[in-house]
């Protein structure tokens, strides 16, 4: 996978984190992933389309999520809120929000859609054309992941032109 | 929360009032605190374009805060239809996704600011206070925390 693609994530991530939870963060691992994913507990997706394709998947367990929630909403949050999922796809926009920004800006173009959650516990397995890199951020609330699959389009395009 | 001079409209001094379009419950929640902490009222809250555009109709409230990527009707769009018969909108985007293409797209389209989210609320502060400019509006008091 393109290590450009991946810089503004891992930025992003850092950013965002940091300054949401007040704290510093550090990555704690980074590694490509051969099996299929396998959710950690609750996981906001995120769908790109266009010169970049593919999805992210942003993953952090129950008892991190409710800390997360509790941190950024300012109040109390319980297990079972609604505003536990709520807080973990306002995350994952934000982080991949801004990442997008960063590569857009740096001319490649594609769309992003909302956030969705992320309920089956198994998702598909890498490919050759979409590695997934699986990013562990170490926070004060808590590990988390993310796990980003991407397909740069162009390539394939010039490819079979190169074929035809 | 910082603590800000209230803003106030200045043909009644009465709080702005805001709808506020996100389709993360989270978000709005998180909006409609800060700009409480402006003195602000959230007078309403939609979570797509469509119904942003139903809710501006109904309310006709002083700000609109905006997402941009939402189901069904995309916040852009949204903003353009609402101008379209409401010129004085004003129509804030809050939006995670802040490339250069997207914000001029937003403001040829209506909106008057842009703000990149996760929200300062010292960068929105500022923003509310220029959005509001034509309306005369100024902070009552003193004590505003904004430094954007």
């Amino acid at each position: 996978m393109r290590m450009d693609l991946i810089q503004p994530f891992i930025n992003s991530a850092d950013a965002v984190l940091a300054q949401g939870l007040e704290s510093p963060i550090s990555i704690e691992n980074l590694s490509m992933e051969e099996e299929a994913y396998r959710r950690k507990g609750i996981a906001a997706e995120v769908c790109l389309t266009g010169e970049i394709e593919g999805r992210i998947i942003f993953d952090v367990d129950l008892g991190t999520a409710v800390q997360l929630a509790t941190r950024l909403a300012g109040v109390e949050v319980s297990e079972t809120d609604e505003l536990v999922r709520e807080a973990v796809c306002e995350l994952a926009n934000q982080i991949i929000g801004n990442s997008v920004t960063t590569l857009n800006d740096q001319g490649f173009h594609f769309h992003v859609r909302p956030p969705t959650l992320h309920t089956s516990d198994q998702g598909s397995k890498s490919s050759e054309d979409t590695e997934a890199l699986v990013m562990c951020f170490n926070t004060s609330s808590g590990n988390v992941f993310m796990n980003v699959a991407l397909r740069y389009h162009r390539r394939a395009t010039e490819r079979s032109a190169v074929a035809g | 929360m910082e603590k800000f001079a209230p803003v106030k409209r200045s043909e009644d001094g009465q709080p702005v009032r805001y709808l506020i379009v996100d389709d993360s419950v989270f978000a709005r929640k998180n909006l409609a605190r800060m700009v409480e902490t402006f003195g602000g009222q959230v007078i309403g809250e939609a979570g797509d374009g469509v119904s942003a555009i139903s809710e501006y109709e109904r309310l006709i409230p002083d700000i609109v805060l905006m997402d941009i990527t939402m189901p069904q009707m995309e916040g852009i769009e949204a903003a353009e239809k609402i101008v379209r018969d409401h010129p004085s909108a004003r129509i804030v985007m809050v939006s995670s996704v802040g490339y250069q293409e997207n914000i001029v797209a937003a403001l040829q389209r209506g909106a008057r600011h842009f703000v990149q989210k996760p929200v300062k609320p010292e960068v929105l502060y500022e923003v509310i206070k220029y959005v509001m400019r034509d309306d005369g509006t100024t902070p009552q008091g003193a004590g505003a925390g904004a430094g954007a």
